[in-house]
Order: structure tokens, then C-alpha cells, then sequence
């Protein structure tokens, strides 16, 4: 199918594309269009008017700083795949991202499109989750940062405004002596997680785990930290019994409702099961 | 029962809004004006007449519409065609040599019998087109190039000859490189 008729416009400056975005309720801002012009295609959205963000200046590129990995939002997926400099900051990012669709989408798809869409499945979310990232936007009243606990609130929902761009992405380095692991199960490669795990396991004297954090996809009605997770593991040895309990632990984290692809109580076992394979090769990674 | 006919005559040209795009197509700039939610795959097609790149699922999915995008394979079925605004295009209709001299990833698929009907091979093509031209030295691990070719759909040959196809391209393209084929 085809897209309805709307208004298209290609500003180069975010003021600009803010500016318009203000103008019409209905406006959409236009990245990679790997989510939205399909949607579009299937009439499932209908602008009124699309803000192609391709030609607005400033908004790609990669920093790695002392601290963080920044990431203009128009950054493709697949050019911040292939960094290095960032994968050295944070080597959970080439991790998660060969699991993000395929390489013809994530030549085309944004790292900053693929937070703003916030798919509850979709794996950059959680990401920044586990990582403790945050965003940085730019709306009428200026610009602000949104913490990544602050920034997801439904599927495909987020709590920037209509009239706010994304225009950054931000991923705190890796913690010294921290493993980190992605799993994920998808009916086939390439798809939306059925569920799937990062983690990072930060490892003390003894190999005790001094510190976890753990975040879903696929499992709720949102990317969700597994808090139940992270407080089972920590003080432990990350011994089989203490993997057992993460596992056990974030099953209530699984709140989706059973659906076409699986029940409920088939995701929340599929849920254990990744966190503990996350959770022994993240702690593997962290030595100790 | 006759259907009726349509109340309003059928209009001979679309009413939408127009707007200038400036493209290369296959190392030809041109200009046109067309509707903003013209996609990039109906441009190559209707517009332009290249029937080479296909259209399957019009949401990302089967992969046929692939093309390279400033030398990166992408799907044309999820690009506005005023979106390649100065943007270079590549499609099948370019990967042969003009005198006919398949290229070798063209040359592998139909060695190794890598296609039956045939609507899933540009994308698979222009796919791994890209693919070498990223990683000229890939991982050749079944594995590694089921991964790469995960992004294509065919609902003919299984993959199996595919796959070979992707190792005997590589093959064919070391043997040109070295003067051989
Ligand atoms: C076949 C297929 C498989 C896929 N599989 C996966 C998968 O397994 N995992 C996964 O995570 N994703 C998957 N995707 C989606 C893909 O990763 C998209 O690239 C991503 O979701 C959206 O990024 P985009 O740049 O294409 O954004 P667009 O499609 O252009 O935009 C998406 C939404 O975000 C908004 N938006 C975009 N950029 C901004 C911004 N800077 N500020 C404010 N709002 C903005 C848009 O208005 C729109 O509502 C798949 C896509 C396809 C076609
Ligand atoms: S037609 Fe574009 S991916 Fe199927
Ligand atoms: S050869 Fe027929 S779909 Fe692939």
C-alpha cells in the first residue's frame, strides 16, 4: 500500500523543524523511516505534515568522551555498529544492534529514530536502560535531558512532546570491572525480541557482584529495569543458586499479556531463562 | 450484477502536490517532480522504467526492493523518493558490465543455481553488492553468511544455493582481482 497524501518538509536547522512540528498537531519528525513509513505504508499513521530531519545540520555524528558515548540522533544504526571508538567505550553497543533488524534496515534506521519509536520489543531501549543513559531534546522552550527511567512510558511512548526533537543519545561508558550480555530469543533473525536481556555485572574481591543492572524488552508494555533481578544477584557470588533466584525473581517482570506470539507465562520462563544466561556471561566478562 | 460505473471520471494524471527531487540513478543525475509520498521504489519503477528492482512487501520485510543508497544497501519500498534528494542510486540494472559480463556476485548465483523464479535475486544481489563492498573480506562461516543474508526473503530455492553462491562470489571476485577470471 501507499502512503496518504501529506506535507513534506526538509529543514536544516532543529529551530526550524521544531518550529514546524509547533505549526500542525498532526506533524511527525521523518529519520531513517524504517518504522514510521512502513506504518505509513499500511495507513496505520497519517501525518499531516513530515519533518525530514536528513537535511537538518548537527544532528549525526559520534563523541566518545571521558564519560560517555554521545550520539547525534540522525546517527545510522549500522555506523554506530561499526565504531570503534564507541564499542571500546561500551562493547554491549555492536553487541545489541546486530540483533536490531538487518543490515539493509540498519544502513537506513537511526539510533536517535529507534529511541524516540520506543518499542516496547525493540532492543536500542533497553539499552540505554541497563546503561543508564539519557536523551537530549530540543523543543520550543529549548533544550533539555531525559534520564532513560524518565524517558519510556508506553509502547511506542515516550514523555518528549509532539513539538520536542531528540537530537542526542547518550550511553554512560562501561564501569571498570563490569561484563556486560545481550540475549535475545526472536522467532527468526532479524525480528522483535519475543523477550530479551542486557546486563551488566559489576564484580568485587571474591568475585562477589558489588553491582547489576538488568533491563527487559518484549516482556511489558515498555523496556523495564528487572530491579528483582539486579537485588538477587547483587552480594552474590553469581553462582548457580544465585542465578537461579535472578531467574526466578524477574519473572514478575513479565506483565505483557499473553498474545498472538506467546502467553504470559511462557515469556516470564523465556524471561528467566535469558537472565541467567545474561547474567553468567556478563559476570564471566567482568573477571573475578 | 454489471458494477456500477465510477460517479467522477477517473483522473488521467494524480492531483497531488509536486516537488523537485535532483538524483543520480545509475551515474545519471536527473530531475524530476514528483508527489512527496511517492516511494522510492515506485519512482525507480514507474518513473523511470528500471522494472529490475522489485516490489514485494512494501513494509521492509522480503527484502526485493533493495538498492544501494550512497553505496549502502537499503530498502527503496522505505525511502521517499524526495528523500534521495542529491542522494546516488544504484540498482541491478547497473551491476553488469555494458557488455553484457556478469558481475561475479551475478555470475555465482547462476553457477551455483542460486535462483528459480527469480524475484527475490536483485535484492540478494544488490544485498551482498554491498555487503563485499563494506567488508571486502567476510567471514565465510555458514553462520556469518546466513546473517547477511537474513534480510532477503525467497520462497523458491531454500537458501542452500544461496549460500553457496555468497562463498563462489567471493571466489569469482579474488579470481578477477588476481587476473584470473
Ligand atoms: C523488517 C524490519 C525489521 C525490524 N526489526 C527491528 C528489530 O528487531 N528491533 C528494533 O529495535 N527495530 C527493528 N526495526 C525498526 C528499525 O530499527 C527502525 O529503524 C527504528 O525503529 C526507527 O528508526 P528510524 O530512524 O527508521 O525512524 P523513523 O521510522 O523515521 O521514525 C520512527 C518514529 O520516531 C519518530 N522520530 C524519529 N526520529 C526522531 C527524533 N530525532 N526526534 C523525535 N522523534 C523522532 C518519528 O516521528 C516516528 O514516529 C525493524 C524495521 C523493519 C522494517
Ligand atoms: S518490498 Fe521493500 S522490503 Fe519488501
Ligand atoms: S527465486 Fe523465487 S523467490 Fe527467490
Amino acid at each position: 500500500m501507499k502512503p496518504a497524501l501529506f506535507d513534506y518538509t526538509a529543514p536544516e536547522t532543529v529551530a526550524e523543524a521544531v518550529a514546524t512540528l509547533a505549526a500542525d498537531e498532526s506533524a511527525r519528525p521523518l529519520a531513517g523511516g524504517q518504522s514510521l513509513i512502513p506504518i505509513m505504508n499500511f495507513r496505520l499513521a497519517q501525518p499531516g505534515t513530515l519533518v525530514d530531519l536528513g537535511r537538518v545540520a548537527g544532528l549525526d555524528g559520534i563523541t566518545v568522551t571521558e564519560s560517555e558515548v554521545r550520539i547525534g540522533a540522525m546517527t545510522r544504526q549500522r555506523t554506530l555498529e561499526s565504531h570503534a571508538g564507541a564499542n571500546a567505550a561500551h562493547p554491549l553497543i555492536a553487541e545489541v544492534l546486530a540483533h536490531v533488524a538487518h543490515i539493509a534496515i540498519r544502513n537506513r534506521g537511526t539510533v536517535g529514530g529507534s529511541i524516540a519509536h520506543a518499542d516496547a520489543s525493540a532492543e536500542l531501549p533497553c539499552l540505554l536502560l541497563a546503561t543508564g543513559g539519557s536523551v537530549c531534546a530540543t523543543g520550543p522552550e529549548g533544550e533539555r535531558t531525559v534520564a532513560a527511567d524518565d524517558l519510556f512510558s508506553f509502547h511506542m511512548t515516550t514523555t518528549l512532546a509532539q513539538t520536542e526533537i531528540l537530537t542526542e543519545v547518550r550511553i554512560p561508558r562501561l564501569p571498570p570491572a563490569t561484563g556486560w550480555a545481550f540475549e535475545e530469543y526472536a522467532r527468526r533473525r532479524g525480528d522483535y525480541a519475543l523477550a530479551g536481556v542486557c546486563a551488566l555485572v559489576t564484580r568485587g574481591a571474591g568475585g562477589v557482584c558489588t553491582g547489576a543492572r538488568l533491563a527487559g524488552c518484549g516482556i511489558a508494555d515498555r523496556p523495564v529495569r528487572l530491579t528483582a533481578a539486579e537485588d538477587a544477584l547483587r552480594g552474590s557470588t553469581v553462582c548457580e543458586d544465585a542465578l537461579m533466584a535472578a531467574g526466578e525473581a524477574a519473572k514478575g517482570h513479565a506483565t505483557l499479556p499473553d498474545d498472538l506470539q506467546a502467553s504470559q507465562a511462557y515469556r516470564a520462563d523465556l524471561l528467566a531463562a535469558l537472565v541467567r544466561r545474561a547474567a553468567v556471561r556478563a559476570a564471566e566478562r567482568a573477571g573475578g | 450484477m454489471a458494477r456500477s460505473l465510477p460517479s467522477k471520471p477517473i483522473p488521467a494524471a494524480s492531483s497531488d502536490p509536486r516537488r523537485e527531487v535532483t538524483l543520480t540513478v545509475n551515474g545519471e543525475t536527473l530531475t524530476r517532480s514528483v508527489s512527496p509520498r511517492m516511494l522510492l521504489s515506485d519512482f525507480i519503477r514507474h518513473e523511470l522504467g528500471l522494472t529490475g528492482t522489485h516490489v514485494g512487501c512494501e513494509h521492509g520485510v522480503c527484502g526485493c526492493c533493495t538498492v544501494l543508497i550512497d553505496g549502502r544497501a537499503g530498502r527503496s519500498c522505505l525511502t521517499l523518493a524526495v528523500q534521495a534528494e542529491g542522494a546516488e542510486i544504484r540498482t541491478i540494472e547497473s551491476v553488469a558490465r555494458p557488455d553484457g559480463t556478469l558481475h561475479p556476485v551475478q555470475q555465482a548465483f547462476m553457477e551455483c543455481h542460486a535462483l528459480q523464479c527469480g524475484f527475490c535475486t536483485p535484492g540478494f544481489v544488490m544485498a551482498i553488492l554491498s555487503y563485499l563492498e563494506e567488508t571486502p573480506q567476510p567471514d565465510l562461516s555458514e553462520d556469518a553468511i546466513r546473517e547477511v543474508l537474513s534480510g532477503n526473503l525467497c520462497r523458491c530455492t531454500g537458501y542452500k544455493n544461496i549460500v553457496r553462491a555468497f562463498r563462489r562470489a567471493v571466489e569469482l571476485r579474488d579470481a578477477r582481482a588476481t587476473g584470473g577470471g
